[in-house]
């Protein structure tokens, strides 16, 4: 079955142009309402982190995956399984830290920039930050807090777009009241 | 063979669902009770389950019997634990319970944005749905007594 076929035949998928220009809509939209790139940055994190808190469940359904023994894990599993399913593309998982607990995310043809050109006066917009907050999300919901950052941004002319992650701590599970 | 009753908990404890079918005898205390006790006897079989266990598990703990019915637990990544009591006949049915996580708990609960999740489940919709998912298992088949 050609890639076009099976894709009417899933109603969960959709065209991917749609999404990226609805979320241009949203950025043009933050932009408009905060006026302040910083501001707007914290919105798209903050919406970010409300979609990942719900789609980590999709994601867990759908793939049936375990909790992660390490970060090198959850590493292979954002960029193989979690980017693939959800944005069709892989990124590098490179610049790891010695300690294991920092790893970079190198995403080259970043879905949601396809046609994007950030005007002058937008230079700490972090355009795509929304990722940002799914992955803080998700992996909270999986009991891993997690500090996820922009470092290189293909809008900026960098080239590539590179957020890093660093792992913070592990959350513990919930004692039920009455124990300890 | 038959299904008896099914707990829904979230990963704070808080009980999001509870479902009742061919349940003849009631646990004498409120159901507010109840699901703390239940929550609380899952939290300590599993803690016990990892401890006492020979070699590394995977995943754990899983279900356990008594002499009247069968207790099966399923556990997603994320915390999520979904109970359901059958009488003895029952074997595996994890299938069927990650079923329910996939095809009625995500579908009905997550994706819906109205639905808090960490509240008990309110929408009729997703309640409707688990009853006749219930309902039309090959286990749920009783004898009508």
């Amino acid at each position: 079955m050609s890639k076009q076929a099976s894709r009417s035949c899933d109603p969960r998928k959709v065209n991917g142009e749609l999404f990226t220009l609805t979320y241009g809509a949203l950025v043009a939209q933050l932009l408009r309402d905060y006026e302040d790139d910083e501001e707007v940055n914290k919105q798209l994190e903050k919406m970010g982190y409300n979609i990942g808190v719900r789609l980590i469940e999709d994601f867990l359904a759908r793939t049936n995956t375990g909790r992660c023994n390490d970060f090198r894990e959850t590493a292979d599993i954002i960029s193989k399984m979690a980017f693939k399913m959800y944005l069709g593309i892989t990124p590098v998982v490179s610049n790891w830290s010695a300690a294991g607990d920092e790893f970079s995310l190198l995403i080259e043809n970043n879905p949601l920039i396809d046609f994007v050109e950030l005007p002058d006066g937008h230079n700490a917009l972090n355009y795509s930050s929304l990722l940002c907050g799914v992955l803080r999300g998700a992996l909270e919901m999986v009991q891993m807090e997690v500090d996820v950052k922009f470092v290189q941004d293909q809008l900026k002319g960098d080239s590539v777009t590179e957020l890093r992650l660093k792992f913070v701590k592990r959350l513990e599970d919930a004692v039920p009241v009455g124990e300890d | 063979m038959t299904i008896y009753n099914l707990y829904i908990f979230d990963r704070n404890g808080t009980c999001l669902h509870y479902g009742e079918w061919n349940r003849k005898k009631q646990s004498g205390m409120s159901k507010d009770e109840e699901f703390k006790l239940m929550y609380g006897m899952l939290f300590s079989v599993k803690s016990f389950v990892s401890r006492i266990s020979p070699t590394d598990i995977k995943d754990g703990f899983l279900n356990f019997k008594t002499n009247k019915y069968k207790l099966h637990l399923y556990e997603t990544a994320s915390g999520l634990k979904i109970v359901i009591n059958t009488d003895l006949g029952v074997g595996s049915i994890t299938d069927v319970l990650h079923d329910i996580y996939k095809n009625i708990y995500v579908e009905y609960v997550v994706r819906n944005p109205v639905c808090d999740l960490s509240q008990p489940i309110e929408s009729e919709i997703f309640k409707t749905k688990l009853d006749e998912y219930i309902r039309a298992l090959s286990i749920f088949a009783t004898r009508v007594s």
